[in-house]
């Protein structure tokens, strides 16, 4: 999961022929994507996203607020083929490497749903992330300051990737809280006024049978 | 600029980001409008143009600018919680027009710390890694400021549970009271009634 920052910058060039930087460029071109959208009932939202062979891709959902926490999803290469299709789906993930060069589509669906509005969460990776210290220039192998940097890197994006899963399933829990505290509250109020209205009801239906049978024994008496 | 997806052309669309306060959110967009005729979409349309609102948290309006069909927009967050992000065309055309629409590519990059490439061009490895180090200095200070985000959320959710654990406990009580005191009503109610009534 690409963690909420941009790709590092890449190391000195130095003297590197522009054309191979080019090639570099286009080879490791890592973007993600993440947004957090809000997709009403009956509502169907897609993403497209042009994509080259060979590049590994990762997409990956949750559903944030709303009804069942749920939503469908479809992915679809340029030729349409399916390639991921989930119905019902609170949290995914998928990786697949891109077959050919094209326009991916990946679509999300709150169409079963009559009148509860989703937020979904989506987070697209594609590519890796270029090395922090090319090694197209270098002669000798990275020192130990570099190689630190490279593995508080990696750790770093872990960190972040971890922060951000708690993060969602933090805002899943407290939404359902929050729905739960309400529920709680409106039932509540419903049932005690509906207890008082039965029982008061009750007591003066009772009284009115009697009363009818009252009078009409009293014209039978005289 | 990478993923795209399609409006409708007067149609408002939203995405919502949950940040923590203090943080740059920068975001970069590219608008296209449909062409009936060609049936594709334009490569420019000049004279479209975007409406970029921010809504903080608290419902106040952060930064509501009108950009051209392609721009750069940032913010800086100044309390924590749920930014909303809109965009809508300034178009003037009703949307009546079958498969009138506009594709707008967007990408947006939070809490970033952005270098000049310049910078990079180190004319040694120590600055080099100085760079680096400075930039997962500002990352790490990123990592900080969620975590501290992420307690204050998890104290309101933990208010919100116990919110509704007393309501539970509470509203049972008060119900049984009810229960009870209707029932003895219920029950001399009646029993004043039948005797009023000769009945008993």
């Amino acid at each position: 999961l690409s963690p909420r920052w941009a790709m590092p910058p890449r190391g000195s060039w130095g003297p590197v022929p522009p054309l191979l930087l080019l090639w570099a460029l286009a080879a490791c071109a890592a973007r993600a994507s993440e947004i957090t959208f809000e997709l009403p009932d009956n509502a169907k939202q897609c993403f497209y996203e042009e994509i080259a062979q060979g590049t590994k891709c990762t997409l990956e959902f949750q559903v944030i607020t709303g009804g069942h926490y749920d939503v469908d999803c479809r992915l679809e290469d340029p030729d349409g083929i399916v390639l991921y299709k989930e119905m019902k789906k609170q949290y995914d993930s998928f990786t697949f490497t891109a077959s050919r060069n094209g326009t991916y589509k990946f679509c999300f669906s709150n169409e079963f749903s009559t009148f509860t509005h989703k937020t979904v969460y989506f987070d697209f990776q594609v590519g890796e992330d270029p090395p922090l210290f090319p090694s197209e220039n270098r002669v000798t192998a990275l020192t130990q300051m570099e190689s630190a940097c490279v593995s508080i890197h990696e750790a770093l994006k872990s960190v972040i990737d971890y922060q951000t899963h708690f993060r969602l399933r933090e805002a899943q829990g407290r939404s359902r809280a929050e729905d739960l505290n309400t529920r709680v509250a409106y039932w509540s109020i419903g049932e005690a006024i509906i207890l008082l209205v039965v029982s008061i009801g009750q007591v003066f239906l009772l009284k009115s049978f009697f009363s009818d049978k009252r009078t009409t024994t009293t014209r039978v008496g005289s | 600029l990478a993923l795209y997806f399609h409006v409708g052309e007067r149609e408002e669309k939203c995405i919502i980001e949950d940040i923590p306060s203090d943080t740059l959110v920068v975001g970069n967009y590219k608008v296209q409008r449909w062409d009936i005729h060609k049936h594709d979409f334009h490569e420019s349309a000049p004279g479209l143009g975007m409406f970029v609102t921010v809504t903080s948290p608290s419902g106040e309006v952060l930064l509501s600018k009108l950009y051209g069909p392609q721009g750069t927009f940032s913010f800086t967050s100044y309390l924590s919680g749920e930014h909303i992000i809109c965009f809508q065309s300034n178009s003037t055309r009703f949307a009546v027009t079958a498969g009138s629409k506009l594709r707008i590519h967007l990408d947006i990059r939070v809490g970033e710390h952005f270098f000049d490439e310049s910078d990079i061009q180190a004319k040694d490895k120590v600055n080099e890694v100085n760079t680096r180090l400075e930039h997962l200095i500002e990352q790490i200070h990123h990592v900080a400021r969620e975590q501290d985000y992420e307690r204050e959320r998890e104290e309101k959710f933990r208010k919100t549970s116990e919110e509704t654990n007393s309501n539970i406990l509470w509203w049972a009580i008060v119900q049984t009271l009810i229960l009870i005191s209707i029932g003895i009503w219920q029950i001399k109610s009646l029993r004043d009634f039948f005797i009023a009534k000769k009945l008993v």
